[in-house]
């Protein structure tokens, strides 16, 4: 699982199910092609705080993206390409996540989430 | 009645048991059941009309072993797929499709945020929640789950294009009522209404107002004048019959699994598209461009 589908993936059934915290046993860093247009329409979806939240808690990422998103992040290269690292290029194998509302339990299992 | 007698596989068994490890196989190899779900992932997609031009993140419900979200990744959009089956998931893993897998029950509801999709497709999967597997199994509790859950995660003014398998037509006007109590606009079109092999079902639906005007697509069909477009804004689906329309050539077939499809091919589809009519994608740079796939 990416992390892109993370900051998108909610406890079912929940109001406050969002974000589930990661519990990360093994993670792997991916390549993707970088598509600048993809990210920057990405970034009024994304739920940026949330994603802050993520990447503060993940090693590999913490503290690579800024705590705001840039004014004028569309023409933002560098800002961009961080991004897309983030969103892209980080795939959670094996873990599991937490609900914030139920602290119910999700395991992610060969990079599937299991919501069931 | 014995099981063999059944010919529907959603009377056999429930989705996950009846999609296990040797049903997954059959889409790895079986050639015309990967030439299907390609050819409707594909129209269904030309019916989510998406800006032209821009690369979208999609929805896969049902999504299987990612036959379907492979169609989506041929147009260059991200997708996301959730299937209640782990084989056939793991299979579309085998596949090294570049779609991010959920393993969820649709009769559950989706697990996404508020208006995060572009779109959704769904290619013969959403007939099995018509069925109760389980005690506590309500279809039509479940169907409403599903589309509830499905329209919030949409964006406004954004498609869902569902092709599923009615076994009746109660179960057609179950599957569309519970669409628009949802809240979704738009109905069904019918492909090939004549043909009892090739029809196929499909609703299309609208999640909140429309960007622009919204018109539902042209049926295919394979003689002038065969298309039968079923308007379920009101529920009680009255028919409306389209008089003209063009004649429908469906493009070539689609070339078997494991050819890669070039720019050149693609180009080339989307050119013979136009030409017949056909709404198609403006084409991008990142038209058959090759990307890398993840690995685990
Ligand atoms: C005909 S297959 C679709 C195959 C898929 N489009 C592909 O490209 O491989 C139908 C799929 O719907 C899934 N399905 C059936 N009921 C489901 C449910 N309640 N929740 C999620 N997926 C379900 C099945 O597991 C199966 O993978």
């Amino acid at each position: 699982m990416k992390l892109i589908t993370h900051n998108m993936l909610m406890s079912p059934g929940t109001r406050n199910g969002f974000p589930l915290a990661i519990e990360v046993e093994s993670l792997e860093e991916v390549e993707a092609d970088f598509n600048p247009e993809f990210i920057a329409r990405m970034v009024e979806k994304l739920d940026y705080p949330a994603l802050l939240q993520t990447v503060a808690s993940l090693s590999v990422v913490e503290g690579t993206l800024p705590p705001q998103v840039p004014e004028k992040y569309a023409e933002d290269e560098e800002f961009l390409k961080a991004l897309h690292h983030v969103l892209l290029e980080v795939e959670i194998v094996e873990g599991s996540l937490v609900c914030p509302e139920t602290a119910r339990k999700f395991p992610i299992k060969e990079g599937i989430p299991s919501m069931l | 009645m014995s099981m063999s007698h059944r010919s529907r596989p959603e009377e056999q068994a429930p989705p996950d048991v009846f999609y296990n490890q040797a049903e997954a196989e059959k889409y790895l190899h079986n050639s015309r059941m990967i030439e299907v779900q390609a050819q409707m992932a594909e129209r269904a997609l030309e019916m989510l009309c998406l800006p032209e031009d821009e690369s979208a993140l999609l929805l896969d419900v049902g999504c299987g072993t990612g036959l379907s979200g492979e169609a989506l990744e041929e147009y260059g959009h991200t997708w996301v797929g959730v299937d209640i089956s782990r084989d056939m998931l793991g299979v579309a893993q085998r596949r090294e499709v570049e779609g991010d897998l959920v393993h969820q029950d649709m009769g559950l509801g989706m697990p996404f945020r508020q208006g995060v999709f572009d779109g959704a497709i769904s290619i013969s999967a959403v007939q099995w929640l018509c069925y109760s597997d389980r005690n506590e199994h309500v279809p039509r509790l479940r169907l409403h789950r599903f589309f509830q859950s499905l329209y919030k995660c949409l964006r406004r003014g954004a498609r869902a294009v569902l092709q599923f398998y009615p076994q009746d037509a109660e179960q057609l006007q179950l599957i569309t009522a519970s669409a628009m109590r949802a809240g979704f606009g738009g109905g069904l079109v019918v492909d090939f209404p004549h043909s009892s092999k090739a029809k196929k079902y499909f609703l299309v639906l609208l999640a909140g107002l429309p960007d622009e005007g919204f018109s539902m697509p042209q049926a295919l069909g394979e003689e002038i004048a065969a298309t039968q477009v079923q308007q379920t804004a009101a529920v009680n689906m009255e028919r409306k019959q389209h008089a003209k329309r063009q004649i429908d050539r469906r493009p070539g077939k689609r070339s078997s699994k494991g050819v890669t499809k070039d720019r050149e091919w693609i180009m080339k589809k989307k050119h013979s598209q136009r030409r017949q009519g056909k709404e198609v994608c403006n084409d991008s740079k990142y038209s058959g461009r090759k990307r890398s796939k993840v690995r685990f």
